[in-house]
């Protein structure tokens, strides 16, 4: 198989998965992209590997390896990823990342439910 | 004299290379086949054609839903993919972890935040066309490269599977062990660490709010934006946060 075949379509996901990265908006489809992107690498490291291991003559089968690493690693940082998009969800009311702009918690004094918040301080103090 | 010699070698060096290039292109051609493909390369290619269609209506689609269901297409198509080059185990990895618990986690996370079902108008942000413009010279430049670089590249595919269960085994076990287990270390860390964040805080949700927020009143909005989207929450993620 020409090489050139599996290092195109790995380009083309990765590049796929950047514009899902700069133009989505919800917190989630922007994983959804960032998953994209590593299975394009991952895509790449096999096909290097198996193009490696038939051409040289000792490589530790180091493709593969790495692949497995970066898809337990892929794993663990959506379980990690999703746990903040939920708690920011909890306690901002959106996952959407344009609206996120600061870091603080409970900052933003424009939102519906922060204004009758603090009419309801301002009432019982 | 010799600033001139060497001049003239390297002016002479690119055309050898390319003739070598050549050389190398025309006895490759003629073992391989330019353009004859064969039937592997047949198949990467209709696979690979619905993998990448399946994936650009993943970061187009308006339903949200919809795209984590092609997301499996795409990563469902890349396990053919890594059976295609021999690689077996990976494939099958591919579609225990990532088909089976990475988009089941992602749909988890799409209904635990109340995603629209239909067709949400607000899916994508507004600097769309510079993130086209991005991606679109990111993957013309890439392209070219890898291309131009691998042009007479060939991966031999006879002979034993590359990437069997016994040759990954074998390999990741006898060279790999360390970093192998430095990540059982970090998949508990992020097991602790999803855990940690995902719960309710409740040292801040016990006491009375009205009081605590007379109390302090310094930052009057902080218990109560806190406390406020958990009201209409669905009882699966009062169950899951708890």
């Amino acid at each position: 198989m020409h090489l050139a075949y599996p290092a195109v379509l790995s380009a083309l996901l990765f590049s796929t998965g950047l514009y899902g990265v700069l133009a989505r908006r919800n917190a989630i489809l922007v994983l959804m992209s960032v998953e994209l992107m590593l299975n394009a690498v991952n895509l790449n490291l096999v096909a290097f590997d198996v193009w490696l291991s038939k051409a040289a003559r000792e490589t530790l089968h180091s493709g593969q390896a790495l692949t497995l690493f970066t898809i337990a690693i892929a794993a663990a940082e959506i379980g990690i990823g999703l746990a903040i998009v939920l708690a920011v969800y909890r306690n901002r009311g959106t996952s959407d990342i344009d609206k996120l702009r600061d870091t603080a918690e409970g900052h933003e004094s424009d939102g519906p439910g922060d204004a009758t918040a603090a009419e309801k301080a301002e009432a019982t103090a | 004299m010799i600033l001139a010699a060497a001049a003239s070698t390297a002016l002479a060096t690119p055309t050898a290379d390319a003739a070598h290039r050549a050389l190398t292109a025309t006895a490759a051609g003629a073992t391989h086949g330019f353009l004859s493909p064969t039937g592997v390369e047949i198949a990467f290619l209709l696979v690979g054609l619905v993998s990448f269609g399946a994936a650009l209506v993943t970061v187009t689609t308006r339903q949200l839903v919809h795209a984590a269901l092609w997301l499996v297409v795409t990563l469902g198509g890349l396990a053919v993919e890594y059976l295609l080059l021999t690689a077996e185990f990976i494939a099958w990895v591919q579609v225990l972890i990532y088909v089976g618990s990475v988009v089941v986690l992602l749909l988890f996370g799409l209904m635990l935040t109340k995603a629209p079902i239909g067709r949400s108008p607000d899916a994508d942000s507004g600097n769309r066309w510079a993130a086209l413009t991005v991606a679109v010279a990111a993957a013309a430049a890439l392209v070219w490269v890898v291309v131009d670089a691998f042009r007479t590249t060939w991966i031999d595919l006879g002979g034993a599977a590359a990437g069997s269960t016994k040759v990954t085994g074998e390999s990741l076990f006898q060279n790999w062990v360390l970093p192998f287990e430095a990540l059982s270390v970090l998949l508990l860390a992020a097991l602790v660490g999803a855990i940690v964040l995902s719960r309710k805080a409740k040292a801040e949700t016990s006491p009375p709010p009205v009081n605590s927020r007379a109390g302090t009143g310094g930052s009057p909005s902080v218990p109560d934006s806190r406390n406020h989207p958990i009201e209409g929450k669905s009882p699966a993620e009062q169950e899951g946060a708890r």
